[in-house]
């Protein structure tokens, strides 16, 4: 049923915190912000969580992965996020690999995920060119030329573009904006002729590039799925990312509340800890009742992938329309229960806070998933 | 239990619900269905121990194991069937299980789970809610007996009860909660007046109850006397965890589904209903009765496999309660006007329906301790925030 961990997931976990507690304080991802450091994360660590396996989870074995599921991934995920460790498994693993692992054919799986799993190989997933979720607008084009194709136009906040060794770029060859016949997806190498990637630094600390495409030409080969059809394809790999991401979520739900829940313990007004404040009590347990509530169907999302049940698409939307809104009310909590120490840059709380709203506007807020939810259903 | 022998389990309940189920109870647990098929069906469930499906055999339950009778239950719930419980089952019983003596068990969970015997809870006093445990109705012994006297309220279903589980003061010179005794005594009997309430949605299957001089057995105390304030919130647990469990609650109940209503009432257009603040808060409910349902759904695995000793009991009464008064508040928007009939012309069942479970439904976050409650024993027991 996946609502639980098992034996082995226990220990999964328990190494996962290990390693992230002993390698990866919150303190680092404050450091490499401010070092303006030009990768954004740690490509020593990322190789590291190669060695141990971690990056191949979803992958099969045939193409160097350790072919285990959400599951499993959720729990290392989850303790990324409760670290705020910057490492592209959203970019790497999550979209750009899923996209080649279920759109690729056997040469490109053969070529690129071997180095995906093994750390070594960075990717990204170029799709978006406005700031709302709207995965369909797309007005970036792919003509045909010869065998292969031309692609003109931009894309924003594409995750790790800035240092990807592939862009999975999304375009249209068919059709007209919005849309979702008409969509198809390539994979461009960074350093393909008439590309430009801009790096911008985000509010939570990591990087994302604007790269644009200018008369790039790319092989026939270099399809994933099938042109002008790419929009299923497209949407399996953001349900699995959805999810992802979702697990990653609650991570970091846990920590920040964790860290309020002890400051309510500790910190003392009127004479008295202000947990005794019963107008916190109740906002510290509402919280509480929100994070396991998000627990519970981020963990059901994760088996509806890995026990290929036909609702993965529901739980996705589900999930993330639940997670975002936690987002908010975690991440605005913990910083209003922290007072003016919690506006600080100092205080750590606030690191919390920026990688919660970025998670919550990234692939879709509440209201675009419940709207898809609804879609779903039937109404 | 292996997964072969529940598959058989299954295939054994279905064809039994098949034989002995009639059509016009497929209908969920409504307060209208037809007398004389219900009382077969309550018969035949009877038979199997069915009312009671995991109590041993011998105090006339099912001896299911867990799967076996989680399996019942949705089986039963695929096809509407109307679910029987009583206070006798999901509150009396299980406490009786655990606190009760031998000779207690064998005298009172038979008669309940044949569904021969009404219980009511006789805990809550007019100056005793929340803070229950500042109850003021005394019982003395004399010989055998306690007398008692004083005043109980809400009393759900006491007009209808043969028997009261009720929380008396055995000692008022200790401290509050040191005092309190469990007590159980039949309704019918002189020094007992039950006076039904009206509340607002109509209904008046609650009392005042007044006690002048009732009697009691003294062997009729479950656990020690002046012990019962532990028994009186292990019960309160199971009553909590009567609806946190359950998917719709009430809902299951309703004649027409929620999003078939809105859907109706709202109308779509190229499938998308026309208003898109409602079809937010539609996807929203939805959402929140699928996410309880797991939550619940995964504490009982984690319990059994002892992974967290987290009650989530509260969690789950609090959520719930606001769940099935939520739908309700929906209801009534996509209803607009046609939400506020009481009687008369104008008006069609599903709609009257809706409009008095709307006002039903605003007791589910106050009975069994309220929403504010839930939230102080969530800080307090759960995160553990000292007071
Ligand atoms: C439909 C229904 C059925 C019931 N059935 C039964 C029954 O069968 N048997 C029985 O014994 N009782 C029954 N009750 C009674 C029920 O348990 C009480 O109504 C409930 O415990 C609240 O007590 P009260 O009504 O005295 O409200 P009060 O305790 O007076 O509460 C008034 C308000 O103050 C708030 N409040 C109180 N204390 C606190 C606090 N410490 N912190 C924050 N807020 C607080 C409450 O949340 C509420 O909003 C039933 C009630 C209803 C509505």
């Amino acid at each position: 049923m996946g609502l639980i961990l098992t034996e082995d997931q226990l220990i999964l976990r328990d190494m996962a915190k290990g390693f992230f507690d002993e390698k990866s304080p919150v303190e680092r991802m404050r450091t490499l912000r401010d070092s303006q450091d030009e990768t954004g994360f740690s490509r020593d660590l990322w190789k590291e969580m190669g060695d141990l396996g971690w990056l191949g989870i979803p992958f099969p074995e045939a193409v160097g992965g350790a072919d285990m599921g959400y599951g499993e991934l959720g729990i290392i995920l989850a303790e990324c996020g409760r670290a705020l460790a910057p490492e592209p498994f959203l970019s790497t693993v999550l979209l750009g690999g899923n996209a080649i692992l279920l759109g690729g054919n056997e040469p490109l799986l053969k070529e690129l995920l071997p180095e995906v799993c093994s750390g070594e190989r960075i990717l990204c997933l170029a799709f978006q060119e406005q700031g709302r979720f709207a995965p369909y607008s797309v007005e970036t084009r792919a003509t045909r030329d010869g065998d292969g194709f031309r692609i003109q136009g931009s894309k924003q906040f594409v995750l790790d573009g800035h240092v990807a060794d592939q862009i999975v770029t999304l375009a249209r060859t068919a059709g007209s904006t919005g849309e979702r016949d008409g969509l198809s997806l390539f994979v461009v190498d960074a350093g393909a002729a008439g590309l430009t990637i801009q790096r911008s630094e985000l509010v939570d600390g990591r990087g994302a590039a604007q790269v644009s495409f200018q008369d790039v030409t790319i092989d026939g080969a270099r399809v994933l799925g099938e042109i002008d059809g790419a929009a299923d394809l497209l949407d399996a790999v953001l349900d699995r990312a959805t999810i992802g991401l979702c697990a990653e979520m609650v991570g970091c739900f846990e920590e920040a509340f964790e860290r309020t829940l002890e400051y309510l313990k500790t910190r003392e007004q009127f004479g008295v800890k202000i947990g005794t404040f019963q107008g916190l009590r109740h906002r510290a347990s509402e919280m509480f009742g929100e994070l396991e509530f998000a627990r519970s169907v981020v963990l059901d999302a994760q088996s509806a992938v890995d026990d290929a049940r036909d609702d993965v698409a529901e739980c996705a939307s589900g999930a993330k329309a639940r997670c975002s809104d936690v987002a908010c009310l975690i991440g605005g909590e913990a910083i209003q229960m922290h007072g003016g120490i919690g506006m600080t840059d100092e205080e750590e709380i606030g690191l919390f806070f920026k990688r919660l709203k970025a998670a919550e506007l990234t692939l879709g807020d509440a209201v675009y998933h419940r709207n898809r939810f609804a879609g779903l259903r039937g109404y | 239990m292996s997964s072969a022998s529940i598959d058989e389990f299954k295939q054994e309940v279905r064809g039994w619900i098949e034989e002995k189920l009639p059509a016009d109870l497929r209908v969920g647990n409504r307060r209208d269905l037809p007398k004389e098929s219900l009382g077969r069906w309550i018969k035949a469930l009877v038979s199997r121990g069915w009312i009671a499906p995991q109590w041993p055999k011998e105090y006339g339950g099912g001896g299911l194991d867990r799967k076996q009778a989680a399996a019942l239950m949705r089986e039963l719930k695929a096809v509407r069937a109307p679910i029987v419980s009583s206070f006798g089952t999901s509150m009396l019983g299980p406490t009786l299980l655990e606190f009760g003596t031998e000779e207690q068990k064998q005298e009172f969970l038979p008669p309940i789970s044949r569904h021969e015997v009404r219980w009511c809870q006789g805990y809550s006093e007019p100056g005793a809610g929340s803070d229950l445990a500042s109850l003021q109705t005394r019982a003395v012994k004399e010989g055998d007996e306690y007398v008692i006297t004083g005043q109980k309220i809400w009393t759900t279903g006491a007009d209808s009860a043969d028997w009261i589980f009720c929380l008396v003061r055995t000692d008022p010179a200790a401290p509050k909660h040191d005092g309190i005794s469990f007590i159980l005594f039949p309704m019918h009997q002189p020094g007992i007046e039950v006076s039904p309430l009206t509340l607002i949605d109509g209904s008046a299957e609650f009392s005042q109850v007044f006690f002048d001089g009732a009697r009691a057995q003294a062997k009729h105390v479950i656990g020690p006397v002046n012990g019962g304030w532990t028994i009186a919130k292990r019960l309160l647990q199971h009553e909590r965890s009567t609806d946190g469990g359950s998917e719709g609650g009430i809902t299951g109940a309703m004649k027409e589904t929620l999003a078939d209503l809105v859907k109706r009432e709202v109308g779509l257009q190229e499938g998308v209903l026309a208003d898109p603040a409602l079809r937010q808060r539609l996807a929203d409910q939805e959402l929140e009765a699928r996410a309880l349902r797991l939550t619940m759904a995964r504490a009982g695995a984690e319990a059994r496999a002892g992974q967290t000793a987290r009650d989530i009991g509260s969690l789950g009464k609090y959520r719930w309660a606001n769940m099935v008064k939520n739908e309700q508040d929906i209801a009534m928007l996509a209803l607009g006007t046609k939400g506020l009939g009481w009687s008369g012309a104008g008006f069609e069942d599903t709609q009257l329906e809706r409009t008095r479970a709307w006002l039903t439904t605003r007791a589910d976050s106050i009975w069994g301790g309220t929403n504010e409650v839930q939230l102080n024993v969530i800080a307090k027991r759960v995160l553990q925030i000292p007071e």
